[in-house]
């Protein structure tokens, strides 16, 4: 419960710890392809966190439960210590499963890969999904706490992707002043929503 | 002249931050300090090179299906390397960019030179691309951070910039700060490419 409502709104993850920025501002011009990408998001984030979060704790910790180690060295002498690998299983884990994600919906739901099809390959390289991953394990948190950190980020990711597309397309039709138009602005926006967003800081349970 | 042209791309017209938008993450989450921003550039600097270098290399060898995994595991080596180099020899560094280092993987100016520049150009020409491009992408940090210090923090580097009567504003220092600063930056540059093609 603390976790779901602190990563939703106390450290959202796009306005408190700026991970994943690129979509947001690159996808949030209309509120249809916001919706998309922010389910998309959701998606892969819960499906990355539990499987980074086995992979780290069965096979790269170095603690007793590690595969690796009662296999190979049959649970004799001291547990190898494989963390320094945890970037590059971690981003492959993720590459694979954008990928697996993909192939799946391009078979149950054409329509909705045509509307994902393009978001889909960029998040691989959405920086949310990785350093979700790399804070559940950062925080040693279980493997509950990383599912439902996973997925309320997600949520998180999409209620800030949301609220942002909402608020563009009306601005479309303000009269700004030329140079600000577009992206210049967008990072304004963020700035005030990122403002209102650390008076949930002050939430305490 | 093309050897320039490459180099000075990065830092100008097609700044990876300012221009092509790319890399957004971790360029408004070290920039709190100056010293921040130097190590955050110095290190990406580092794998963009790197990584330039190796994706030229083996181009011809990787067939265009799987060639994204390739050049990300690829990334993912620099970047641990880094990684561990910062964790020995400057741990304090290291402590303060925390998760944003692992993060260099995912930064797209990295993979976005290695798909767009190094994936088709020669070794030369891609450790030029990504030494400008990692010449850029540290300016502008830099810049971003010199402003949020000195409002913020009222220091630069850590030196006092103002006398003891000023009040930093601590909103630039947070979130928000980081927000502000570079959408006014970006009008800026906007503004300024308007003003030029007008008058030329």
């Amino acid at each position: 419960m603390l976790i779901s409502i602190g990563s939703i709104f106390i450290s959202n993850i796009v306005l408190a710890k700026f991970l994943g920025l690129c979509p947001y501002i690159g996808v949030s011009k209309q509120l249809d392809s916001a919706l998309g990408m922010g389910m998309a998001v959701i998606f892969v984030m819960t499906f990355a966190s539990v499987a980074t979060w086995l992979i780290y704790t069965y096979f790269l910790a170095p603690t007793t439960q590690n595969i690796l180690f009662m296999v190979f060295l049959k649970g004799k002498g001291a547990p190898p210590d494989l963390t320094y690998l945890r970037t590059i299983s971690f981003i492959l884990i993720i590459a694979a499963l954008v990928q697996f994600v993909e192939m799946v919906i391009q078979k149950i739901s054409p329509t909705l890969y045509q509307s994902l099809g393009i978001y889909l390959p960029l998040i691989t390289t959405n920086c949310a999904v990785l350093g979700v991953s790399l804070l559940n394990i950062d925080n040693n948190y279980s493997f509950i706490e990383s599912l439902v950190n996973g997925f309320m980020s997600g949520a998180g990711f999409t209620l800030a992707l949301i609220l942002m597309a909402g608020l563009r397309e009306r601005i479309e039709l303000a009269n700004l002043p030329k140079a600000m138009r577009g992206v210049p602005i967008a990072f304004i926006i963020a700035g005030c929503m990122s403002l209102a967003f650390l008076g949930f800081s002050g939430l305490s349970f | 002249m093309k050897v320039t042209q490459e180099l000075f791309k990065g830092i100008y017209s097609s700044n990876p931050v300012f221009r092509l938008m790319l890399g957004l993450c971790p360029t408004l989450a070290v920039t709190s300090s100056v010293n921040n921003a130097i190590g955050m550039g110095g290190a990406a600097t580092f794998v963009l090179i790197s990584s330039n270098f190796v994706v030229s290399l083996i181009r011809k060898f990787v067939p265009s299906k799987i060639r994204i995994p390739v050049y990300i595991t690829v990334i993912a080596t620099f970047v641990t390397i880094v990684d561990l180099i910062m964790a020995g020899f400057f741990p304090d560094l290291h402590k303060s960019l925390g998760i944003f280092i692992p993060l260099i993987v995912v930064n797209c100016i990295i993979l976005g030179r290695a798909e767009a520049f190094a994936s088709k150009n020669n070794v030369f020409f891609s450790l030029i691309d990504g030494l400008g491009m990692g010449i850029g992408f540290t300016l502008a940090l830099i810049t971003i951070s010199t402003f949020r210090e000195i409002l913020g923090n009222g220091t630069w580097l850590g030196m006092p910039v103002f006398g003891s009567s000023f009040k930093p504003a601590l909103l630039m220092i947070l979130n928000p700060g980081a927000f502000f600063t570079i959408g006014f930056i970006i009008a800026f540059l906007n503004w300024l490419d308007r003003k030029t093609s007008v008058s030329s």
